[in-house]
This record gives C-alpha cells, sequence and structure tokens, in this order.
C-alpha cells in the first residue's frame, strides 16, 4: 500500500461519507423520523459487518497463505466467547490476543 | 461549566476503551506504511475507529478503491442512527453547533449523551452541548493521542507475523458484548456464513454481501419477535 494518492483519497471519502453520515438527520432532515424498517435494519449494522470482515481473515489467514491455523481459530473462538460472557470488549480482547501470543509460543 | 465537566467525568471509563483501540490502530497505520502524519490526519479527519480499521485491512488486502470506501462506509452505517436518535435533542440548535456535534458523534458520546438526556428531561440546549463537549473533550483527544503513541510503538516493535491477527481478535472481543438478543446472534451468524461462502467473489464483496445478509436476518428475527425497540448497535 505504497500509493498515497490512494490513501488520500480514501481518507477524504471517508470523512465527508462519515461527517455525511452524522449530519444527515442533524443538519438536513430535521424533523423525519427513520421509517421503522429502517432502524430495524441499521441496528444490526456493526453486529453483521464486523463478523463478516473478520471470520474469513480468521479462517483462512492471508499470513499462513490461506491455511487454517489452529492457533488464530482458538484464539478468535476464546475472544468472541470471553466477550460475550464477561459482556467487556477488554477482557475478550486480553483473553483472545494472550491465548494466541501463547498459542504461538507453544505450536 | 457544570455540565462540560459532568460530561468529561461520565466520559473518563472509556479510556480503557479509546486508548488501546486508538494505540492499536497507530500500530497497524504503521504497519500499513502510513507516515506519522497520515495516520493523525486519519484519525481527524474520519474519527470512526471501526471504518478506519477496515478500510486499512482492505487497502493491506489491495482491495479496489471503491470497495474500500463503500466497505468502510457500509460499517459506519450506524451513525446515521445515531443522528437521526440524538436530533431531538440538537435538531433546533444553531448550524456551527448542529456540524460540531456531527464531528465529534462517536459510540461513546452519543451513548453517553443519549443515556443523560433520558434521565435528566429538562435541561436546557447549552446544557445539553456542554455535556456533549464534556464527553467529547475526552474521547477526541485520546483518539489522536493514542493514534500518534501506537505509529511510535509500531516504529519499535518490528512485529513479524502474527500482529496481522491483533485486528481480528479486537473486532472479534467487540462482537461478544453485542449478542444480547437473539436477532443479534442471527444477524452475525449470517453475516459470519456467508463472508466464508462468499470468499471467492471479486472485489471483497464477500463483507457487504455478508453484511447486508446479517442486517436482513437480524431485522428478520426481531420483527418475527416482536422486539423492543432500543437504540444501539
Amino acid at each position: 500500500m505504497t500509493d498515497k494518492i490512494d490513501l488520500w483519497i480514501v481518507i477524504a471519502a471517508l470523512g465527508l461519507g462519515s461527517f455525511g453520515m452524522r449530519f444527515v438527520f442533524l443538519g438536513l432532515i430535521k424533523d423525519k423520523p427513520l421509517p421503522d424498517w429502517m432502524t430495524r435494519h441499521l441496528r444490526y449494522t456493526a453486529v453483521a459487518l464486523l463478523p463478516a470482515l473478520v471470520t474469513p481473515l480468521a479462517v483462512w489467514p492471508d499470513s499462513t497463505g490461506g491455511a487454517a491455523d489452529p492457533a488464530r481459530l482458538v484464539a478468535a473462538c476464546v475472544a468472541v466467547g470471553t466477550g460475550y460472557f464477561t459482556k467487556s470488549v477488554f477482557w475478550g480482547m486480553g483473553a483472545g490476543g494472550g491465548l494466541f501470543i501463547s498459542l504461538r509460543f507453544i505450536l | 461549566m457544570f455540565m462540560f465537566r459532568r460530561g468529561m467525568g461520565h466520559a473518563l471509563p472509556f479510556v480503557v476503551m479509546i486508548v488501546p483501540f486508538a494505540v492499536l490502530f497507530g500500530v497497524v497505520s504503521r504497519e500499513a506504511g502510513l507516515a506519522m502524519g497520515e495516520a493523525i490526519v486519519f484519525s481527524m479527519v474520519v474519527v470512526a475507529g471501526t471504518a478506519q480499521f477496515t478500510a486499512l485491512q482492505l487497502m493491506m488486502d489491495n482491495a479496489p478503491l471503491a470497495i474500500v470506501i463503500a466497505s468502510a462506509l457500509a460499517v459506519n452505517l450506524r451513525l446515521v442512527m445515531y443522528s437521526a436518535s440524538i436530533n431531538p435533542h440538537f435538531g433546533h440548535a444553531p448550524r456551527w453547533m448542529r456540524a460540531v456535534v456531527a464531528y465529534l458523534l462517536v459510540d461513546q458520546t452519543y451513548a453517553q449523551s443519549i443515556v443523560e438526556f433520558d434521565r435528566t428531561p429538562n435541561l436546557t440546549l447549552f446544557q445539553k452541548f456542554a455535556y456533549f463537549m464534556g464527553n467529547g473533550a475526552v474521547v477526541y483527544p485520546l483518539w489522536l493521542i493514542g493514534t500518534a503513541v501506537g505509529v511510535q510503538m509500531g516504529q519499535v516493535i518490528t512485529t513479524d507475523g502474527g500482529l496481522d491477527f491483533a485486528l481480528p481478535i479486537a473486532f472479534l472481543a467487540m462482537v461478544g458484548p453485542m449478542l444480547r438478543t437473539p436477532a443479534h446472534l442471527a444477524a452475525a451468524f449470517t453475516a459470519a456464513t456467508l463472508s466464508l461462502i462468499c470468499f471467492d467473489v471479486p472485489y471483497d464483496l464477500g463483507l457487504i454481501i455478508g453484511g447486508l445478509g446479517g442486517m436482513s436476518a437480524g431485522a428478520w428475527v426481531e420483527k418475527s419477535f416482536h422486539r423492543i425497540k432500543t437504540y444501539d448497535g
């Protein structure tokens, strides 16, 4: 990723886009509430998009040439599971990350 | 001033969440070849960690530019909901104030403010703004400083291999606490499954397909089971 022009295009587009999304109801469509079907979908953006982004990275990582890696799979499950049961991102990151580092030493 | 300090105080617990996240963004930026200034401007202009990480990840995978932008913005769609939800409180403020609120409207400032405004109904516009800015005065500088610290750390610790997994771990840990209802579980599971099935779909479109599929699944389960409406991710 050495092409700096691409980087600045991405930064500018994301800056404008993110601000636009935040300003759209505050600034433009002032008093209209969102339709129900839309809030119902928007409510699940984060919980759908994050797994969609990350699952392939955990199952077929680039750095192993796309081969499944037991250490990554176990650490991934532990990160989600710990996050789920403790309700804490912090513990989930600690448990998953810590386990991954230890497993890399052992295996 | 009281409301400003109150806002700052309420934002303090988020320090433990924002700082590691910001530092990680700095480290990953460095790994991706960004200079200090570039990473800081990235954080300053976009002010949305999840989208920034998504963009960085896809750029490192050499995804086409349009896909990088579309995917990162898709991750940010929840901001539209925040904007709509906080509009009753700031909708009649002067334009500059609405612009400032929009710029600083992130997960933490939104969540804190909406709780405070519901709890204390008789706040004036100025008090609400002061509270919101108090939140922002903690969250925003930490986001930038954390990014800078991360870039600096990335120059010192040369991590070959393994670091590529820091981001997936961080995101997976974020997903765990979100799985509060059957609808959230359905959304996450459907999205993950679709992203694996669509792994070979060109231009990294699997992310968008998985994301939209997961959102639909969540919405469908919610509607079928008549879940109570709440504004949260």
